[in-house]
């Protein structure tokens, strides 16, 4: 890290909200009372105003015994709107949501012990998923701390591996810099969660505000801007490869820089595949789109990284569920790495040509060398083409209708992303409807779909479509859930009821805890140990019924014929949140799939056929 | 395996410590030894850790290091560049009958007595760890009752310095 390093100044967290005014300068925030002069004020008011400062539109929370002090203050902010949720892991999975779906930094708040345990698996979460999230906990006073008080918890230590860095404030003179620390490191560099633990007698306390505070953070120094003979040298491998990829991660929707990857795509014609997280990244109608690469990625898209002499890297990180094993992943393929995390590069396989940098700055800088390279010419591509048009003729993404006249959750999930379309945004929850989503909702735009792939939180949807709505509330949210999931985290549709988060909720009630039955059958010689959740044979609970108790509408879809109309059905209903229980079979399953523990080139298609094995 | 030597400068701030232990344990790593102290700037802690590892997990280690937002700056000392030292305090059972043995034994290594008593020394020597090593090779046959050793401390050696550049 030399040259490229950007002294931290705390700018504005939400850049484009009105605390943010644009300015040539690198933004420092607005801040929300009269500048400069110190105000006498308590710690809870200064944490108040510091999160008025930086920006904050909206925070996730519960209060609870030690961060009461705060909520009074919060009560009389007029910017900054709090949301009341009904369990702790909704406010981190929403602010996570809101995260993804605005690109601001998601706030959540509870207080200390359970409070702040509850926020341990959404924080690690948007740690795997690189989110921007802000989470301020409530802590026992200073003097009880390390007594086993009344709902003391140590969350500093429980959350250090889990969170990009965390702070426990001890002196309240230190809340404005520490809360302006914590959104700064949040959103630059590689984004992730920021925790930050305030005692209650810190709140209490009489203690003076100043804004813009100045930020001590000597050890962070991200590098944005890529070193010019790494991009170049990047540059001579991309003209010059006759089968070359581009391997496009979420790093690029973070980096925003959608339209710069478009440009290179285009100006080369190279196949691009996008990760889970980076789906809406690139364009599914474009033609050089291969699709998905991974454990259930489309043939081509695994095919086209196995068979490449180039993968270009982008904001991705060599992740298992991509690679399959390792030794027999790309084993042709020089690798450009880009992404902004050093330690990322070379970490699961060696780069050839490693690039530091931000996304965006990279390809900006790649697509200019890119084009000074091909003045002096660049490999043609139709050979490589000629092959992948094959592979993506004779195994385009399907799927099959159940056998035994049940409805087809592909069918439902394709049908949904049709009529709510490419400007609605798609959260999921994890499992086999996670994974249809990803493949069969055609994606157009950046932040369009949002859901948990580094740590696999089932109950993700729900929570994250709440706050993906309050982000942008004029845009259509459908979370598309499974009945497994949707039973961890439904409690959230009663905040979104009374807070007016009207959004739309797919349960794929397939009766089973799907992707766990799957492999049940796949490999556990269909032994089905603990996975039929009693949904179908029950309807316990009936999904109508919780849904119109927790202020929903409720529909329920079992034929194929009905799908469409309910779906309008549920997409005419904006004043309140809708609930659909598509009741659907339980032996449909997620294909092509590599199975965990072999090689990408043993993809199969379907059930036995494999496609890149059959063909050698 | 390689031993490293990494010079890792650090906020000085309270948890620090348990950050970069914590990231060496998460990431399968096992610390060999590792002293703490100030430097010439009172924010800044310098560790000097000791890690065996190959040094392709090395370089991923370091990287991970410079990833906490606590760490200023790491410097992997080579042993041929960079002077290394260990303390040691050892309480060796020393009756009148081998005291005198004993003592000739410590000035051998250069190190010296810090507490007497009629039946046992102790002795405080600084070096290498191979130094150490060796003193304590002699010294046990006559009975070690009690010892404690510092972790390694290292400097480069020459002119230039590390915390010169890192700390503004």
């Amino acid at each position: 890290m030399t040259s490229a390093t950007s002294r931290p100044t705390p700018a504005a967290a939400n850049p484009g909200t009105a605390s943010a005014a644009a300015t040539a300068q690198p933004a420092r925030p607005k801040p929300a009372p009269p500048t400069g002069t110190p105000v006498r004020v308590t710690g809870a008011q200064s944490l108040v105003r510091s999160l008025e400062a930086v920006g904050v539109e909206i925070v996730f929370g519960i209060p609870g015994g030690t961060i009461l002090p705060a909520y009074d203050p919060l009560l009389d902010s007029t910017k900054v709107r709090h949301v009341l949720v009904r369990h702790e892991q909704g406010a981190g999975h929403a602010a996570t949501g809101y995260a993804q779906a605005t690109g601001k930094v998601g706030v959540c708040m509870a207080t200390s012990g359970p409070g702040a345990t509850n926020l341990v698996t959404p924080l690690a979460d948007a740690n795997m998923d690189s989110v921007p999230v802000v989470a301020i906990t409530g802590q026992q006073t200073r003097g009880l701390i390390g007594t086993d008080a009344f709902q003391e918890a140590d969350i500093c230590g429980i959350t250090l591996p889990i969170t990009k860095h965390n702070f426990l404030v001890t002196d309240p003179i230190d809340i404005p810099r520490t809360i302006a620390e914590a959104f700064h490191l949040a959103r630059t560099g590689r984004p992730g969660p920021v925790l930050v633990d305030i005692p209650k007698d810190v709140l209490q306390e009489t203690t003076s505000f100043t804004w813009p505070p100045e930020l001590r953070l000597p050890g962070y120094r991200p590098t944005t801007r890529p070193h010019g003979k790494q991009v170049r040298e990047a540059a001579k491998l991309i003209c010059a490869a006759k089968r070359p990829v581009l391997y496009v991660g979420g790093g690029v929707v973070k980096a925003d820089a959608a339209a710069e990857l478009r440009e290179l795509a285009d100006l080369t014609g190279i196949p691009v595949v996008t990760t889970l997280m980076a789906r809406g990244a690139f364009p599914d109608s474009h033609r050089q789109h291969l699709g998905m690469p991974g454990m259930h990625g489309t043939v081509p898209a695994v095919a086209s990284m196995q068979r490449a002499d180039l993968l270009v890297a982008l904001g991705a990180r060599f992740d298992d569920r991509v690679t399959g094993v390792l030794d027999s992943f790309a084993p042709e393929a020089a690798i450009v790495h880009a992404d902004i995390d050093p330690a990322e590069i070379s970490k699961n396989r060696r780069a050839d040509v490693p690039i530091v940098g931000d996304c965006k700055e990279i390809l900006v800088e790649l697509l200019a060398a890119v084009k000074a390279e091909r003045a002096h010419g660049s490999a043609d591509l139709a050979e490589w083409w000629a092959m992948l048009d094959k592979l993506r003729q004779t195994y385009p993404l399907g799927y099959e209708w159940p056998e035994d006249g049940t409805l087809s959750p592909q069918y439902v999930i394709e049908r949904i992303g049709r009529i709510a379309g490419p400007e609605a945004v798609y959260t999921a929850g994890v499992g086999q409807h996670q994974m249809w989503a990803a493949q069969h909702v055609r994606y157009e735009n950046p932040r369009t779909w949002i859901n948990s792939g580094g740590l696999g939180t089932m109950g993700f949807a729900v929570p994250a479509a709440m706050g993906a709505k309050f982000g942008r509330p004029d845009t259509v949210v459908w979370a598309i859930d499974g009945d497994g999931c949707f039973q961890m985290t439904n409690q959230e549709l009663a905040t979104c009821a009374i807070e007016g988060a009207p959004i739309k909720v797919a349960v794929i009630n397939n009766g089973n805890l799907g992707m766990v039955r799957q492999w049940q059958n796949l490999f556990y010689s269909e032994r089905y140990s603990q996975t039929d959740l009693g949904t179908h044979k029950h309807r316990i609970p009936d999904f109508t019924l919780l849904a119109e108790a927790l202020g929903c509408a409720g529909l329920r879809c079992e034929t194929k014929e009905e799908v469409d109309s309910v779906i309008h059905r549920a997409m005419a209903i904006n004043d309140r949140p809708v609930v659909v229980d598509f009741v659907v079979g339980k032996d449909a399953q997620v294909w092509p799939m590599v199975a965990a523990g072999t090689g990408n080139d043993e993809i199969m298609a379907v059930r036995g056929i494999r496609p890149l094995f059959d063909e050698d | 395996m390689t031993i490293h030597t990494l010079s890792v400068l650090v906020e000085n701030k309270p948890g620090v410590l348990a950050r970069v232990a914590g990231l060496f344990s998460r990431r399968g790593f096992n610390i060999e030894s590792l002293a703490v102290g100030p430097t010439e700037h009172p924010d800044v802690s310098r560790m000097t850790i000791v890690v065996a590892v190959e040094d392709l997990p090395l370089e991923q280690v370091t990287k991970q290091l410079n990833k906490l937002i606590n760490v200023i700056k790491i410097v992997e000392l080579e042993p041929a560049a960079a002077v290394q030292r260990e303390l040691l305090l050892v309480k060796v059972r020393a009756d009148a009958t081998v005291r005198s043995q004993v003592l000739e034994t410590v000035q051998l290594f250069r190190a010296k007595v810090v507490d007497v008593s009629p039946e046992a020394l102790t002795i405080e020597a600084t070096g290498t760890a191979d130094k150490i090593e060796a003193l304590l090779r002699m010294l046990e046959p006559y009975g070690v009752r009690e010892m404690v050793q510092s972790g390694m401390v290292a400097i480069g050696r020459g002119p230039r310095s590390i915390t010169a550049t890192a700390v503004r």
